[in-house]
């Protein structure tokens, strides 16, 4: 990079890919330039890690070309990248965990002596690469696995910064560590960084973005809808760009806004006690009443999943207390909470709801027959009751009924988990991210089901990361942020996204927050 | 878990004096070995108290002599587990191997083109297995187990019948011997067996290669995401191992000077059982050439004890085997269990 400083060192342009027929990124543009941290921002699903893939070799590219050095590369595995000087760490820590921790650092760039690899002189690299991070303390020979996942994430560090790569990829390099941990490796970030590396930065931890990059491109629905300085960018206006809606569809679906508000009964159904668990989420007090709407926003990785997997026994807490209409709960079971008729549709509908090689008809029953117990089958007669009620209520097909659940789109199969949820007639209610990929008429039918079940007496928890859908439906909004939950509003007229919004930005405490997460060492 | 030492690598820290507890506590990937070489010990004692002359440098040395093809099946078949895989193919390339040394010799060709080119063909079916792994991601069982059919046909159709073997290169350099210390008797096949272990070891250990065997046992996708090489060195897992399978054909012809058809049925399966009774996990990732040559042994230290004893049946080495095996993988489940 002698030859042309301050020239841009990576620039993709026009990406374009498609991962089952779906386009995941569409006529993306990223530069990269030394010296500089560039962060990627956007929701799940918004095509970040998708664009890594795309630049590592990972995802074939549809479209679109990279130019490293100005000279045209092909990406078309994490070897090539890395023979272009691009040194990646993915999501998921990608070591072996039966190597040692120095192996780990140093496989394919072993120092090579007169006799094959020299481990002596390899030993030392690697120690010299983890000390960097400030894990002089580890033993590189000890093996991978006796370490905690927030080291091995550093250890991941630690193998792509040890070739002194001229780019830096880290997607999301913090989620497992704390405050001290991820301190360090933001300033290992911000030194290698001065030293004329290029870094992408990708974490959903909105403040250390902020505190490590300089530029930031916002990704939404594959698309880049924004690049900002990051001196120059208010926290509001970033979130908002985020979680923002096309304007069609947000204009369709107000003219359908619903005024069911409902004036809670005062009386609550289910009641979190301090519920909360060690490196999941902080202790939280929440009530639920009968016929009451309550939504949860706040970012990815904001607690608001973690929440709600603990109020339905998704996973166990491990710390406070469940009140369901007056008495105490332990919900050891997803199981259990359906005998509390506590029901939740998990946030991936495809890896945990629906059954794919079932037909849409055993789907539906399978809930409500998990609830009879296996020893009494549902006749065929009953089965057909219970789909019939559902088939008008949802407006699904008849046609579908005997097709495997795995073949329909991603809004029918939301449709059917909901009716297979509803089946069991809950008292609780719990949807996380149920209009997340599914198109507008399937989103506004199961919004309009909503309203409907909190008019019926349910209590339903709704959780999107589209924060106009919250404000439109919920009557009361919980906001989490940073695996905590920061504040309750009760929603009404002067209650818009922005509120939320300003609320999210304005708790702004810096990295302590951090130092509330499960270090995970043992 | 595992207490990390807490000192500084390369500084000097006036507080690290290495105690005896300390010295003597073996990192825990070398306890499966260490615990095959107790029960390799442990038969040592009780074949010695057992039987007279037991414990004699001539049974030792038989020992390497009679399973110099095993040790050499075994290392082949350590890469391909270490890697996560299995090859069911050894025992019939083994014998396709012999047979074709024999057919080739007692056709006149000369023992020098014979010895390469019968290696050669276990190379080429290795090459054939692993390029159905890697290219059309059929699992290592199917596709190995499909190449065992076709080399054990090709076999019976090469020549159905016992062919014995005389050519005079060939038989001087099976006859070869020389004594080392004494009693110690080696033979040119223990030599061979032992060179390709070293090779092996080198290869695990010393290059880039080895490693990546190992880091593909850890976890395929992992190993891509590192950038390493996966493609090439599955492939060459499998190359290795059937090379090993050839060349154990062609000690089985000099331990047997003859080359036969149904030679090395299950051989296979003494092979993957030596190399887990070894200390080599399955799934892939842990375990050591090393290991795998002492599993040869405890598995022919076995078979040298039931002979011995004279009056049972040489089946009983099967239900030992069988035993030893069960333990041996229970006792490696336990240790995972307790890692994670």
């Amino acid at each position: 990079m002698t030859s042309r400083p301050g020239a841009p060192v990576v620039e993709m342009h026009g990406i374009t890919v498609a991962l089952g027929g779906v386009r995941v990124l569409d006529d993306v543009n990223l530069v990269l330039r030394p010296g500089e941290v560039h962060a990627l921002m956007g929701e799940n699903g918004a095509g970040k890690s998708t664009l890594i893939g795309a630049l590592t070799g990972t995802v074939p590219l549809l479209a679109g070309d990279v130019v490293v050095d100005g000279a045209p590369t092909t990406p078309t595995s994490v070897a090539r990248s890395r023979a272009d000087g691009i040194a990646t760490v993915f999501q998921e820590t990608h070591l072996s965990p039966h190597l040692t921790v120095a192996e780990n650092v140093m496989i394919g760039h072993e120092v090579r002596g007169w006799f094959g690899i020299d481990w002596g002189r390899t030993r030392e690299r690697a120690s010299a690469a983890l000390a960097a991070l400030g894990l002089e303390d580890i033993d590189p020979r000890a093996p991978l696995s006796a370490l905690s996942p927030a080291t091995k994430q550093l250890v991941a560090v630690a193998r792509a910064i040890v070739l002194e790569p001229r780019v830096l990829v880290l997607d999301e390099p913090t989620s497992s560590l704390d405050a001290d941990e991820a301190a360090r490796l933001l300033g290992v970030v911000r030194r290698l960084c001065d030293q004329g590396v290029a870094v992408l930065f990708v974490s959903h931890f909105l403040e250390q973005v902020f505190e490590v990059s300089d530029r930031m491109t916002v990704l939404r629905g594959g698309r880049v809808v924004a690049e900002y300085r990051t001196a120059e960018v208010e926290r509001a206006e970033l979130i908002s760009k985020m979680l923002g809606e096309d304007i069609d569809a947000l204009q369709a679906l107000r003219s359908q806004r619903l005024a069911h508000h409902y004036a809670g009964s005062g009386e609550a159904t289910l009641r979190a006690a301090s519920l909360g668990r060690q490196g999941v989420l902080e202790p939280t007090d929440l009530e639920l009443s009968r016929g009451e709407v309550v939504g949860f926003a706040g970012l990815r990785g904001s607690g608001r999943t973690e929440l709600a997997r603990l109020m339905s026994g998704a996973e166990r807490a491990d710390r406070g207390e469940l009140w369901l209409d007056g008495a105490r709960v332990q919900l050891r079971s997803p199981g259990v909470a359906l005998r509390h008729r506590i029901a939740m549709s998990s946030e991936n509908v495809r890896d945990d709801g629906i059954v794919a090689g079932l037909t849409v008809r055993e789907n539906i029953v399978l809930a409500l027959q998990a609830l009879r117990g296996w020893s009494r089958p549902l006749s065929r007669g009953e089965q057909d009751a219970v789909v019939d009620t559902y088939l008008d209520a949802l407006h699904l097909s008849a046609d579908d009924l005997d097709r495997p659940a795995g073949e329909l789109s991603g809004g029918t199969q939301q449709k059917v988990l909901l009716a297979r949820l509803l089946a069991t007639r809950p008292h609780v209610l719990i949807l996380d991210e149920p209009t997340r990929g599914i198109d507008i008429a399937a989103k506004l039918e199961i919004q309009r089901r909503v309203a409907r079940l909190a008019g019926e007496g349910v209590a339903v928890v709704f959780i999107s990361s589209q924060l106009e859908e919250v404000v439109r439906l919920a009557d009361r909004i919980v906001v989490l942020k940073d695996r905590e939950k920061i504040g309750e509003l009760s929603n009404g007229p002067g209650v818009t996204v922005d509120t939320i919004v300003e609320m999210i930005a304005a708790d702004v405490d810096e990295l302590d927050e951090l130092d509330e997460l499960d270090p995970g060492d043992s | 878990m595992t207490t990390l030492a807490s000192s500084r690598p390369g500084a000097p820290s006036p507080d690290r004096v290495p105690s005896v507890g300390r010295r003597l506590r073996v990192d825990r990937r070398y306890l499966p070995v260490v615990g095959t070489l107790v029960v390799f010990v442990l038969l040592l004692v009780v074949g010695g108290a057992r039987y007279d002359n037991f414990l004699s440098v001539g049974v030792l040395a038989n020992l390497f002599i009679n399973n110099a093809f095993l040790i050499v099946l075994a290392v082949g078949m350590t890469f391909v587990i270490l890697t996560g895989g299995i090859d069911l193919s050894v025992g019939s390339v083994l014998a396709l191997s012999g047979v074709t040394a024999a057919y080739l010799l007692q056709a006149g060709v000369p023992a020098g083109v014979v010895i390469p080119l019968v290696v050669l063909v276990g190379s080429l079916i290795g090459l054939l297995v692993g390029a159905m792994v890697h290219v059309f991601e059929v699992q290592p069982f199917i596709a190995t187990l499909a190449a065992m059919f076709f080399a054990r046909g090709l076999c019976f159709l090469i020549a159905p019948e016992s062919i014995p073997i005389d050519d005079e290169t060939f038989v001087a350099l099976a006859s070869w011997d020389t004594w080392a210390g004494g009693q110690w008797r080696i033979t040119s096949s223990v030599v061979i067996a032992l060179v390709v272990v070293a090779v092996a070891f080198y290869l695990l250990h010393y290059t880039q290669f080895g490693r990546t065997v190992y880091a593909i046992g850890g976890g395929e996708q992992s190993a891509k995401l590192m950038g390493l090489p996966v493609a090439r060195t599955k492939v060459l897992v499998y190359v290795i191992s059937g090379t090993c399978a050839g060349l154990g054909g062609l000690l089985f012809a000099m331990f047997s000077r003859s080359g036969y058809s149904l030679t090395g049925v299950g051989m296979e399966l003494d092979a993957i059982a030596a190399v887990v009774i070894g200390g080599t996990l399955l799934t892939g990732g842990t375990g050591f050439v090393l290991g795998s040559v002492l599993g040869v042994l405890v598995l022919g230290l076995i078979q040298t004890i039931i002979t011995f004893e004279g009056t049972l049946s040489s089946w009983w080495t099967k239900i030992v085997i069988g035993a030893l095996l069960l333990v041996f993988v229970v006792l490696q489940r336990l240790l995972a269990l307790r890692r994670s």
